[in-house]
């Protein structure tokens, strides 16, 4: 079993939500986005999802685009991300590590290539954005085959066709994009759309369903952690990085995901 | 020309969208819905008699087509070589082939019972023919434009809010066509229900490439037909300037399986492609995916979308549209670039020739146009797409020439 699927099975036993903090990798520095990593993971992180920066980041919102622009201005590669990882697992064997991007960097790097070294990093799964399933069935075999869990995302405008389809495609977990919309938009959570496309989800399969766009405090993280499998956030740890102060955002993006742990674990 | 490949070009995309390798669907999972329903509902109205007619009523009554086919005569003797033709795109209104495109879309927008419009523009010429288009159908419109865009093509801004479009100066990346291309898609990931998104060139995921080409395919149709009416053959060459490459393949697209007729799109060479400063990517990028589409691309070796450079902002746009990837890729269309200094002679030339200020991205065109005519007899034709005027340019070819208006 998948380091994921594990973590997602254990926190099911316990009947808690897991808990999902997504970084940009490389904003500023990627020795700050190592430090950030273990400070989300001491604060309750089971799985994080590491941004990887791209140029033309056409599903996020101005916080986590301005992180990719930060973190490209300061040098940032998908080699670089990768490192990363590799430094982060010299210390840490028990937390995933998901990567979200955009697919152009990984065409540039070769599909077989990324998984490889993807693998030897010690990445758990990787989502590509702006790969939806139908045109995913040269990087999904190179995926499955370095045993990394590619996830798929689901929207709310996904039909029953394409939930099937993601659910028998799909591994470790999918991804519900909770609104229509890009990352970080404001006030457009509705916890009980939310719950009742879920429900439709799950008819279709058993893979764990998280749920990330809109959740930016402990309250909205209890919200829906009553309805997913686990929660993920965002734009509102990545505003941290907006000021020049690494460390003071890496305390206050621990705070905030601590907060939400014990809403979620309450 | 020497066809290594025997395709029925007619028989691309597929039903998913590909080309060979390139174009295809590469966009976010909310979106793929909304695609689909643009899909279906273009399939559809098509091949609708009712639909058909007023689109070509208005090609008739409201854009002011067919566009004449113009012998260049003295631009002809001053060269020295084959007869150099224009079809003149320039004479449509609003002053460009962009309208070909966002008359079919809007009215299949209205059709499909959506009452929002956004698009993307670069030099504002897209940005005006959808905002016009609006105007007279009552759509609300909304076009995203870089904002250092906006700063340069100031007077196509106000054009567009004088039509009634709020104009939307995007901030992000480099601030210019691929940012507000970006900043578009996010608008419509938002706004998926209402809206509906013109992408004013054959880019953009599956059904676009193929949807933008054939409301564009009308000029190629006119000229086929014009260059028997006049002159009782098919050209020799058809050239044509290519940014994301709308003009060009609307002027090819008859002529695909005709290959004894050339086809040679022209890039922006910006300051040379030796440079690495240009708008280039069928001559000197690799392919990539970009725009939900996969195409040739301007990128760095690990995968990041890089700056063009170009004297013409409508060339200015780092990918290009699949379709040609696959006429390169396929060697049934050929692509060169015509850098800054070359496409301002052109511009030059002609104005003072022929007594036509031709937009600076058509000025690419006329450049490689007259460089081919001299290769070739007298009893050759060389048809050059003089997709836009160039009124809109006066201010960047002043200043380009230290001249204060």
């Amino acid at each position: 079993m998948s380091r994921i699927s594990t973590i997602l099975e254990q926190r099911k036993k316990q009947s808690k939500a897991a808990l999902i903090p997504f970084i940009t990798a490389g904003d500023p520095d990627m020795a700050t986005t190592v430090k950030a990593m273990h400070a989300l993971v001491t604060a309750g992180a089971d799985i994080i999802e590491l941004g990887v920066p791209y140029s033309d980041p056409m599903a996020d919102g101005p916080v986590i685009q301005h992180a990719s622009e930060r973190a490209l201005a300061n040098g940032a590669t998908l080699s670089k991300v990768l490192d990363a990882v590799t430094t982060f697992r010299a210390d840490d064997q028990a937390t995933a590590v998901v990567l979200m991007g955009y697919l152009n960097p990984v065409e540039a790097m070769g599909y077989q290539n990324f998984a490889d070294n993807a693998k030897k990093a010690g990445v758990d799964g990787v989502l590509i954005v702006d790969l939806p399933i139908d045109e995913s069935q040269d990087l999904m075999p190179e995926l499955k085959a370095a045993a990394i869990d590619p996830i798929i995302l689901l929207a709310p405008t996904s039909t029953e066709q394409r939930i099937e389809k993601a659910m028998s495609l799909g591994q470790g977990y999918l991804y519900y994009v909770s609104f229509k919309g890009i990352t970080g938009a404001a006030n457009k959570l509705d916890v009980s759309d939310v719950a009742s496309k879920l429900s439709a989800i799950k008819q279709h399969g058993d893979l764990p369903v998280a749920v990330g766009f809109g959740i930016n405090d402990g309250p909205s993280a209890r919200d829906v952690a009553e309805v997913a499998d686990a929660v993920v956030v965002g734009s509102a740890l990545v505003k941290f990085f907006e000021s020049n102060e690494a460390d003071a955002a890496i305390v206050n993006a621990s705070k905030l995901l601590g907060s939400m742990r014990e809403a979620i674990d309450a | 020309m020497d066809n290594k490949h025997n395709y029925d070009y007619y028989q691309f995309p597929d039903v998913k969208g590909h080309f060979g390798q390139f174009g295809g669907r590469y966009v976010a999972e909310t979106l793929m819905a909304p695609i689909e329903e643009l899909t279906e509902a273009y399939e559809h109205y098509k091949n609708d008699p009712t639909f058909i007619a007023e689109l070509e009523a208005d090609r008739k009554h409201y854009v002011g087509r067919p566009s004449p086919l113009y012998f260049a005569e003295r631009l002809t003797q001053h060269v020295g070589g084959a007869k150099i033709l224009l079809k003149r795109e320039d004479l449509n209104h609003t002053g460009a082939h962009k309208i070909n495109n966002t008359i079919g879309q809007a009215l299949l927008a209205k059709r499909m019972g959506k009452k929002r419009i956004i698009a993307e523009t670069g030099a504002g010429q897209h940005g005006v023919a959808t905002a016009t288009i609006a105007a007279r159908l009552g759509l609300e419109c909304i076009v995203y434009m870089g904002s250092e865009d906006v700063a340069r093509q100031s007077p196509n801004v106000y054009r567009m809010k004088l039509l009634g479009a709020t104009v939307v100066p995007v901030d992000s990346g480099s601030k210019t066509l691929k940012d507000a291309l970006n900043e578009a898609l996010r608008d419509w990931v938002t706004n998926v229900d209402d809206t509906f998104y013109i992408i004013g060139t054959v880019a953009g995921p599956h059904p676009y490439p193929e949807m933008v080409r054939d409301f564009n395919a009308v000029v190629g149709q006119e000229l086929k037909q014009q260059m028997q009416e006049q002159y009782n053959c098919l050209p020799d060459a058809v050239v044509a300037c290519v940014g994301g490459g709308s003009n060009a393949i609307g002027a090819f697209h008859a002529f695909l399986n005709d290959k004894n007729v050339r086809l040679i799109g022209v890039e922006a060479g910006g300051d040379g492609i030796s440079t690495g400063r240009h708008a280039a990517p069928l001559n000197d990028g690799t392919v990539g995916v970009l725009h939900g589409n996969r195409t040739y691309l301007m990128q760095t070796d690990d995968g990041q979308v890089i700056e063009t450079h170009s004297i013409s902002a409508g060339l200015d746009y780092p990918g290009v549209g699949p379709e040609h990837a696959w006429l390169k890729e396929t060697n049934r269309a050929e692509y060169v670039a015509i850098n800054d200094k070359e496409a301002m002679e052109g511009f030059h030339q002609l104005t003072k020739i022929e007594g036509i200020i031709p937009a600076l991205e058509s000025a690419h065109a006329i450049a490689q146009g007259t460089k081919l005519a001299k290769t070739l007899n007298s009893d050759n034709y060389v048809v050059v797409n003089l997709s836009g005027r160039g009124d809109k340019d006066i201010n960047t070819v002043a200043a380009i020439e230290g001249i204060s208006l």
